[in-house]
């Protein structure tokens, strides 16, 4: 195989990896108003996830570098191109993570609902705005032929884009949802599950539309019949996921959103290659695994690194999974620490003896 | 302004607000360690009351850390598009390199060991701590990897037909001089800084808060100072060190960080100069004769090269244009990175002056030393970041493509603009929230609950009866 091959196919599951993860914890945040109805019951939400929203975060960062790397070509023309939707993103990721960390660590209701709003906005808006940027990704946009982005900002909200956004965002929730059934105790765990089967049909259609549209839009590509099967079975999957969740079959169910969405991103990455962003102004100009590649010498490093790390990496991040795999309820949640003592100035010069 | 001006502007406020946390990260991530293997080693609980109380600084510490490291991550595809796709192929391996390596290790082992408490073993619980922190030492290799292929490109061939610097030799990319030197002298300035931090707050807490926890923060503060007083002579050998190098590789930083206009044999170190700088008019400076041909080149009688002669040099390899940076901001950093630095150095051994024989500090001027250890090394960081990257231009990798050269194309200054206000108001915001927090952490003072109970061991204060696994409260949660 190539080696810009490989690495379009390494990106492509560090987006996997990333949307299955860092998605269940996204929708785990959009749902934190939903669920918590109070301030316990919102921060067993946020504990389920407390210990690996960085470690799944992380995938995208290695997304971008990786990116950069292996295809610095794409890397420029993706995140000059997308300059605002990426910048919103940013901001969302950056008051969501924050909220994480500071939320219990301050007190007063005020405070820990501006850091609800936080987590459930920052969870919100990065959810429908990869999606919009998957959707351009895969429509492809106007790229010039100096391999710069030559639209504007509007044209990134077509109804394609906007359409994936709310796949997306709608998958995250059901994903959210079933990840909270199998982590929970006691009525979270049971509204988490009447969630995801309320959700999830939603989801199903939105997701069955643009699977649908993107073979239409993605016509002639080169494995269209492969895209085809690989969105099919990432259907079935989601199918699979609500029967599982309605007969209480937790780790099924979540294990069947985890299958869609990774079936999904596979899907709509398969329907691209070879290019890497199709150029809606004319197809010579598309960036390609090849015109947007490193050289073989770069890529030929790399390969190695990820061949040595990715296993090492994938064994420590499931032991962490394992290590926090016990489910949690409201009798777990420790009750807020005391403020700190009052403010009892010490007059230094007056104790000095 | 225009694009450019506003993209460096963007590209200057968040990467020296990134590197406000970072180096505390960094070097706070190790001390906390410390702590903890103490408790583990002796099992006096002071160790690990200061492990909670110093581990809590940290955490809120290092969500900052990581999330103004997101930007850095994409920032150089939305500002700087076409320096990305020049450089690419050289600077993206260390990245991702980065990313895989380090930030991985970091967020997984930091979750493990924040949420791990009572679910590890405690030899367990003790190594993830260990093993974030030797996260975060890679993470600084490998972005310092990348940021000296800038200062000092090596191991890469221009390729013509491309217009890119492709990668030839990636061992010499990971073995470059400027790397070598530089990563020690930013591992002790992080160390230099954490230290720093952890001294100026029981130092507070010893003052402000007396006859609380005293024996615990009259430890904390000893072993800062120490801390402080070995990584200050740490920067000082490898700043040195980093002075020859950048003699080597960048004679015009050199000459800029001194002002020194004129070819000089030998030639002398300027502590300070009042006047002009453009070298036309004559200005009252204290120099003292020989240093700078030492800290150059090792040799106090070596000629050093001036800036005019620079500038003729430069000129005839690359044509027209103005080679030299600003030379009062690159003259200035320079010497308030040393000055700041030392100032800490000072602080510290007076505070531990203070501490000598069981005696428990109460001046007034320690108080405000205290307050201000934490912030000189944070300013000498930012100094010393200012005046290497300035000291750069016009060059964004130097000798190879200029700063305005790689710049994105197609983004306007009013998208720049925007996310420039953007960035700096957000910013601006959370540092707000986040002193907040830490002076709250601080005054609330060391934990008093005992240590959690071991994973299916027994409650602590011997209670004989086990309690219910899932029945139990979290030791930690948010
Ligand atoms: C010398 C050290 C150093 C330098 C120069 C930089 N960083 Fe940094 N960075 C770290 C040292 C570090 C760290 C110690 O590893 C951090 C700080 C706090 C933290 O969470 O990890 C970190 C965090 C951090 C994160 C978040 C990681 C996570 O989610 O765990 C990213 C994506 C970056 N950085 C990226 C960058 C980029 C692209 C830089 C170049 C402009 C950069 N950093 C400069
Ligand atoms: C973390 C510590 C760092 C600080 C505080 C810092 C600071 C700065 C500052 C102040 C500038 C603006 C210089 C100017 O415009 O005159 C700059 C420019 C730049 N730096 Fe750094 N830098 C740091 C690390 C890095 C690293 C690690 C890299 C690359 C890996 C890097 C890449 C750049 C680039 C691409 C520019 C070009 C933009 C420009 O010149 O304005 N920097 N940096
Ligand atoms: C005697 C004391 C010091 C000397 C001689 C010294 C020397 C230097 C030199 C020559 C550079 C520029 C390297 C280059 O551009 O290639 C530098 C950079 C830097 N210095 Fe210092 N320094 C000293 C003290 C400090 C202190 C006390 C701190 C912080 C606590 C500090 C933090 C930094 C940082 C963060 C950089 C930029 C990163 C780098 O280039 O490695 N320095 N220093």
């Amino acid at each position: 195989m190539e080696l810009t091959t490989l690495w379009f196919i390494l990106i492509a599951v560090l987006w996997v990896g990333y949307f299955v993860l860092e998605g269940f914890d996204f929708g785990v945040g959009i749902l934190l108003p939903v669920l918590g109805r109070t301030d316990k019951e919102r921060r067993v939400l946020i504990n389920t996830i407390g210990p690996v929203w960085d470690g799944n975060e992380v995938w995208v960062l290695v997304a971008g570098g990786a990116t950069f790397a292996a295809f610095p070509e794409w890397y420029a023309t993706l995140f000059s191109g997308f300059y605002l939707p990426l910048f919103l993103i940013l901001v969302a990721l950056i008051f969501r993570n924050v909220a994480f960390e500071y939320r219990s660590k301050g007190s007063g209701e005020r405070w820990r609902a501006r850091w609800d709003a936080a987590i459930f906005h920052g969870s919100l808006v990065p959810a429908v705005l990869w999606g919009v940027a998957f959707g351009n990704i895969v429509r492809g946009v106007a790229v010039g032929p100096d391999k710069e982005y030559a639209g504007t900002f509007l044209e990134l909200l077509n109804p394609y884009a906007l359409l994936a956004g709310l796949v997306l965002a709608t998958l995250f929730v059901t994903h959210g949802a079933l990840f909270l059934a199998l982590k929970t105790t006691g009525d979270v765990r049971r509204r988490a599950n009447q969630v995801a089967l309320r959700v999830g049909p939603i989801a199903a259609l939105l997701a069955v539309a643009f699977l649908g549209w993107t073979y239409v839009e993605r016509d002639g590509a080169r494995l269209l019949e492969w895209y085809a099967v690989l969105a099919v079975v990432a259907a079935l999957a989601l199918v699979g996921a609500l029967v599982a969740a309605h007969r209480g079959r937790d780790g099924w169910a979540f294990a069947g959103t985890a299958a869609t969405i990774a079936l999904a991103v596979a899907a709509l990455f398969v329907s691209l290659f070879p290019e890497v962003l199709p150029s809606s102004l004319d197809p010579a100009w598309s960036l390609t695994t090849t015109n947007a590649a490193a050289t073989d010498y770069t890529l030929t490093i790399m390969t190695w690194v990820a061949v040595l790390f990715t296993p090492i990496v994938l064994l420590y991040q499931g032991w962490s999974y394992h290590v926090f795999r016990r489910r949690i309820g409201v009798a777990n949640i420790p009750d807020d620490e005391p403020a700190p003592e009052p403010h009892r100035p010490t007059r230094p010069a007056a104790a000095r003896s | 302004m225009d694009a450019l001006d506003l993209a460096r502007w963007q590209f200057g406020i968040t990467t020296v607000y990134h590197f406000l946390f970072v180096p505390i990260t960094i070097g706070l991530g190790f001390l906390v360690a410390g702590f903890q293997t103490a408790w583990h080693r002796t099992g006096d609980e002071r160790w690990y009351r200061l492990t909670r109380f110093y581990g809590k600084l940290f955490l809120i510490n290092f969500a900052m850390g990581v999330v103004t490291g997101i930007v850095q991550e994409f920032q150089f595809g939305m500002n700087w598009s076409d320096y990305s796709r020049f450089v690419g192929d050289i600077f993206g391996a260390p990245l991702a390199i980065e990313g895989l390596l380090a930030f991985f290790l970091e967020s997984t082992f930091l979750g493990l060991w924040i949420f791990g408490w009572d679910r590890l073993p405690r030899r367990l619980h003790l190594a993830t701590i260990w093993a974030a922190a030797t996260g975060t030492l890679l993470s600084a290799y490998f972005i310092l990897a990348a940021n000296s292929f800038m200062q000092n490109p090596v191991g890469y061939e221009l390729n013509e037909a491309t217009g890119r610097a492709e990668l030839t030799d990636f061992w010499a990319v990971l073995t470059n001089p400027v790397l070598l030197v530089g990563f020690p002298h930013t591992v002790f300035a992080s160390f230099l800084t954490a230290g720093a931090l952890v001294l100026g707050v029981a130092m507070w807490r010893l003052i402000r808060r007396r006859g609380v926890d005293t024996a615990a923060f009259r430890s904390a503060a000893r072993l800062g100072a120490v801390v402080v007083l070995v990584s200050g002579l740490g920067v000082a050998l490898s700043g040195h060190l980093q002075g020859q190098v950048m003699t080597d590789v960048q004679p015009m930083k050199m000459a800029a960080a001194e002002g020194l206009y004129q070819t000089s044999q030998p030639a002398g170190f300027s502590v300070f100069t009042i006047g002009t700088l453009d070298g036309s008019d004559e200005v009252v400076s204290l120099r003292i004769p020989r240093l700078l041909s030492y800290l150059a080149t090792g040799d106090p009688s070596a000629a050093v090269e001036g800036i005019d002669d620079l500038q003729a040099q430069y000129a005839d390899r690359w044509g027209e244009g103005d080679y030299a940076p600003n030379i009062p901001v690159t003259y200035w950093t320079f010497r308030l990175m040393i000055g700041t630095g030392a100032l800490a150095v000072a602080a510290a051994a007076w505070s531990l002056w203070s501490l000598r024989q069981g005696r428990v500090p109460t001046s007034r001027w320690l108080l405000r030393a205290a307050v201000a250890l934490p912030l000189l090394p944070l300013l000498a960081n930012t100094f010393g970041w200012i005046f290497t990257e300035m000291g750069r231009q016009p060059w964004v990798v130097f000798g190879l493509m200029t700063t305005a050269a790689g710049v994105s194309p197609g983004t306007t200054a009013t998208e720049v603009a925007l996310t420039l206000a953007g960035f700096t108001l957000v910013y601006g915001l959370l540092a707000v929230v986040e002193v907040k927090l830490l002076l709250r952490a601080i005054a609330a003072g060391l934990p008093h609950e005992p240590p959690p109970p071991e994973p299916g061991g027994r409650p602590a204060g011997g209670d004989a009866e086990e309690l219910d696994e899932d029945e139990r409260e979290l030791a930690f949660a948010y």
